[in-house]
């Protein structure tokens, strides 16, 4: 039924201690990959472990089974150490048919473990796979990974063969066990998968007795079945005392809306129109309405950023959220909002484009059109979290700097943030900065562009405000009055008060914090979902011992005041970024320094390995 | 009722002037805009809603400049979204009393799409749709109103476009109250105002307006005095199709599926069609009719109750607030699963 390639030195379980391991389940878009992953990353968290997760999945809602481009997998990075990214290279693979196993192969490491579904691998599968021959008959890939070939069909099936359910109904479970396999092997606790299996099918009980058995099953054929020379432990990792919990970027957005409608006790409006990977927060604000979070499902992406500006000129929050291709159709109602001095926040969950691109896929090439992308000069504060969990506080942000300067804030996540989770610490919410709305209501002096003196916004009116009737719009308006004016030295006025309004947000940004040495070789600049990335390969390159720092910008226009100063104290700038080189160009133009790129645009979040390499070249260079 | 109450009721009660702005009007002289923008500061004060909760949204076009003279809240937006931003205003503040001032370049061709929705999903709001067969602000181009054919600068041997009749759109988007006026009858039009305004959900109100500019006497087929007495059609609920001169009274009847023109005189009274602004089948055979053949209608077509969409919504907020308790930020944080770190 099962046998193994890989000699077997001894039939006892050795365990062994791990510092952190990357694991990635990959299979069939229809054989449940993406809650095999969910599922091993809470039981991992329950571990104490660190965590970065990277879901990764076909456009495709059914992708045809058996097929290359239906594969769907899940990967992760567990730690007890700090975990910055979800991993390079896989320590680990589980791979449930031939398609997955000829995706994913390549980036097993060397002597890694490789646990695949003989089942699966049949005529029709490796015919669709285009494997001419079946790639487990050949000695060379056990002799290159440590492979188990597990029948998982045959034993999911072996293991529920006496409760009622048809055939595809108990082959659906085998998911659950290469789960109860791997979280064996990694000896991740049960409890929390037969907990959710409890809660999940509380209605369904054949089919939570057949999950539950065929979980314990899994685990079980790792404890006794004589193949498995050895198991890992991974030690909980050093993170900060707290409660957390597990959080992607999506949830994350909506939540710090939530927190933001709270805090204010002024409505949210959020308008939207699907698009991955931004209906998450459309669907994730639609569950809240307790909080007074009103969602329209607009008909288009223009209606959904001009409901939201409607609502703004209502006094309410005005959010909308799209990814690239719907913020481009946005841009126009983006400019209204800022000729008319309305707060309005925006969420682009970057995608790979340009136009359709890859969808589900990840990048950070909509910094330039969150910049400049529209007519004329139409400044907007652009923020960018760093992480999943950050997103609740970027989202926060973006609403307190909107009303605070009644300014369009564009929020840059992207697909990588939106759908990846990493632990939380639950922060408590009484310590987020107020967020302090005044409705004018004194008709005495008023008018619609009079400003204040130390963010030049103008006063926010509700309608149904008596005396203070007045109208605005696209057209250009002479400052104070808000009256029409064509007169060419008020529109270049008008044209520096709108750019001097969306720099003086400068003054809402902390000290950046750097990461090593104040002065040094190089200074490693990021922002967005590379953090991680950065991060680690920022460390590693500071472990060998260089003098390397980084520094990561959550605040992308106006730029951190001190940026300036940073850059110039050290020898090279190294800006790695998805794209090809916004960034940097940026930087370059700004403060005249020599910063230098370091691009890929795969539509997959950077790898922190050939980032470290990239590093060590740069610095190498010059000595 | 005290005194001072009194006083208070008293300073509410606007006229006309109240609603005028202190803006110059910048419409080209003998344009139908005019006639439009007095009929609505005539009959505001009918309204009896205190003028602070009073907004007009517009898109771009001559007609959009319609809020800069109104002494109310206004916004002059971008071309063709006005019904999408009063959508999220409303759905803000249902408290206020909106319209929405659009043309038929603005409202039916780059706006068509949230005209749509917003007949559709019945937002509590009242649109005037100003149709001048003509794109004034950009000089003079056909518009999807603008019969085939039509010579313009952009269509210098006639356009190729059927025309799109508004009153027909409306009501295949499920629009519960359509009618049309003429900027030409100022009472009629304070009329049609009067009841679009007071409906609840989407008033829908083509206002057939003259651009003396770039397509003068477009709609001469009401506006000549001997033509109008020909071709007028006043829909009048529970009244029959009767039009025409005194001496040549017509009528419109149904035969079997089809309208049909036939002379009043002779016409059994069981036969006539008795205009039911509740009948929806009705009003679409109605949106249809245009002469030659037939006489051309105005006034309400329909005029129908339906839950509005900020309604249904509000109602959804209300019950989950009542079902569940407020939302509560922290609590919500600390919901499903969570682990210590000590």
């Amino acid at each position: 039924m099962s046998e193994t390639v890989a000699p077997v030195k001894s039939t006892e379980k050795a365990r062994k201690g791990l510092e952190r391991a990357v694991i990635r389940f990959a299979g069939d878009s229809g054989d449940g990959m993406q809650l095999t992953g969910e599922q091993f990353t809470t039981e991992s968290a329950w571990a104490g472990n660190d965590i970065a997760t990277l879901p990764n999945f076909p456009a495709e809602i059914r992708a045809p089974a058996g097929t290359l481009f239906g594969v769907s997998s899940f990967q992760l990075q567990f730690g007890s150490q700090r975990v910055y990214t979800p991993g390079d290279r896989l320590d680990c693979l589980v791979a449930m048919n031939p398609a997955a196993l000829k995706v994913h192969l390549r980036d097993l490491k060397p002597g890694g473990l490789l646990v695949v579904n003989t089942a699966a691998f049949d005529k029709r599968n490796l015919d669709k796979a285009g494997y001419a021959q079946n790639p487990l008959d050949d000695p060379a890939l056990g002799e290159r990974y440590r492979l188990h070939k597990v029948d998982m069909t045959a034993l999911t099936l072996e293991s529920i063969k006496d409760l009622a359910l048809n055939t595809k109904e108990k082959d659906r479970t085998k998911n659950f066990f290469a789960l109860g396999l791997v979280s064996w092997i990694y000896t991740r606790p049960l409890e929390p998968t037969l907990d959710w299996i409890k809660k999940k099918f509380a209605k369904q009980t054949s089919i939570a007795e057949a999950n539950t058995r065929v979980l314990k099953a899994g685990h079980a054929f790792g404890e006794t079945a004589e193949i498995f020379s050895e198991h890992y432990t991974v030690e909980a990792a050093d993170m900060a005392p707290g409660l957390y919990r597990a959080m992607t970027g999506n949830r994350a957005l909506a939540w710090g809306l939530l927190a933001a409608a709270e805090r204010s006790k002024i409505p949210v409006v959020y308008g939207a129109y699907p698009i991955t990977p931004a209906s998450g927060v459309l669907e994730e604000l639609a569950m809240h309405k307790r909080f007074r979070i009103r969602t329209i499902q607009a008909e288009d992406e223009i209606a959904a950023v001009t409901a939201a500006i409607g609502a703004a000129f209502g006094g309410a929050i005005g959010v909308t959220g799209s990814s690239g291709p719907g913020i481009a159709l946005k841009g126009e109602g983006i400019g209204l909002a800022v000729t008319a001095e309305l707060p309005l926040v925006i969420f682009n969950i970057q995608r790979a484009g340009p136009s359709t691109g890859m969808p589900t896929k990840t990048e950070q090439a909509d910094l330039m059109q969150a910049l400049y992308g529209r007519n004329s000069e139409s400044p907007v504060v652009v923020l960018a979290p760093a992480t999943p969990g950050d997103c609740f506080y970027v989202a926060y942000e973006a609403v307190r700097i909107a009303t605070k300067y009644m300014v369009p804030v564009i929020v840059l996540s992207d697909g990588f943030l939106a759908n990846g989770s990493e632990p939380w610490m639950i922060p408590d919410v009484s310590t987020l900065p107020p967020i302090e709305i005044q409705f004018r209501t004194a008709a005495e002096g008023f008018f619609p562009y009079l400003r204040d003196p130390a963010t030049l916004s103008r006063p926010w009116v509700r309608p149904g405000t008596p005396g203070l009737e007045h109208r605005i719009g696209g057209i250009e308006k002479q400052d104070v009055t808000g009256n029409i004016s064509y007169d060419p030295d008020n529109h270049d006025h008008m044209v520096k008060t709108r750019a001097e309004k969306v720099r003086r947000v400068a003054q809402e940004i902390p000290p950046t914090t750097i990461n090593g040495p104040a002065t040094g070789d190089l200074l490693v600049v990021g922002w967005g979902g590379t953090y991680g990335a950065i991060a680690a390969a920022v460390e590693r390159a500071q472990t060998d011992g260089r003098s390397v720092a980084s520094i990561h910008l959550r605040h992308l226009n106006p730029l951190p005041p001190d940026l300036g100063h940073i850059l110039r104290e050290y020898r090279k700038v190294l800006v790695p970024e998805i794209n090809s080189g916004q960034l940097v160009r940026v930087l370059r133009a700004e403060y005249l320094v020599d910063a230098v790129g370091f691009n890929r645009v795969r539509g997959l979040p950077l790898a922190s390995e050939e980032l470290y390499e990239a590093i060590i070249q740069l610095i190498g260079s010059k000595s | 009722m005290s005194p001072s109450e009194a006083g208070a009721a008293e300073a509410r009660r606007y006229t006309r002037k109240d609603f005028e702005s202190d803006q110059d009007v910048r419409w080209c002289p003998g344009c139908g805009d005019y006639a439009i923008l007095s009929a609505v500061q005539k009959f505001m004060p009918d309204l009896d809603i205190p003028k602070e909760n009073i907004v007009f949204i517009s898109g771009i076009g001559c007609s959009s400049r319609f809020p800069y003279y109104m002494n109310t809240y206004g916004f002059h937006t971008i071309h063709g979204r006005a019904p999408a931003i009063a959508t999220g205003l409303k759905l803000a503040r249902p408290d206020l009393k909106i319209f929405v001032v659009t043309g038929d370049g603005d409202g039916l061709s780059i706006g068509g799409n949230h005209m749509l929705h917003v007949l559709r999903r019945n937002v509590d709001l009242t649109v005037l749709l100003f149709n001048n067969r003509i794109y004034g602000l950009t000089k003079g181009q056909y518009s999807p109103t603008s019969e085939q054919g039509k010579v313009t600068k952009s269509t210098p041997m006639g356009s190729a476009d059927r025309p799109i009749n508004p009153l027909a759109f409306a009501l295949g988007c499920s629009a519960t109250f359509v009618g049309r006026t003429i900027d030409r009858d100022m009472r009629h039009m304070e009329e049609m105002l009067r009841r679009a305004a007071h409906h609840k959900g989407t008033g829908f109100l083509e206002i057939l307006q003259n651009c003396n500019v770039y397509n003068d006497m477009a709609w001469s087929v009401v506006y000549e005095k001997e033509s109008k007495l020909q071709h007028e059609l006043r829909l009048e609920h529970g009244k029959p199709l009767l039009f025409g001169p005194p001496d040549d009274r017509k009528a419109v009847v149904m035969e079997g599926v089809t309208p049909k023109v036939v002379s009043a005189k002779g016409v059994p009274e069981s036969a006539l069609w008795i205009h039911d602004e509740a009948n929806v089948n009705a009003a679409k055979i109605l949106a249809d009719l245009w002469t030659p053949e037939f006489p051309v209608p105005i006034g309400v077509l329909t005029a129908r109750q339906a839950p509005t969409y900020e309604d249904v919504l509000l109602e959804q907020e209300q019950r989950a607030i009542s079902d569940r308790g407020p939302g509560d930020i922290a609590k919500l944080l600390v919901s499903g699963d969570t682990w210590k770190i000590e």
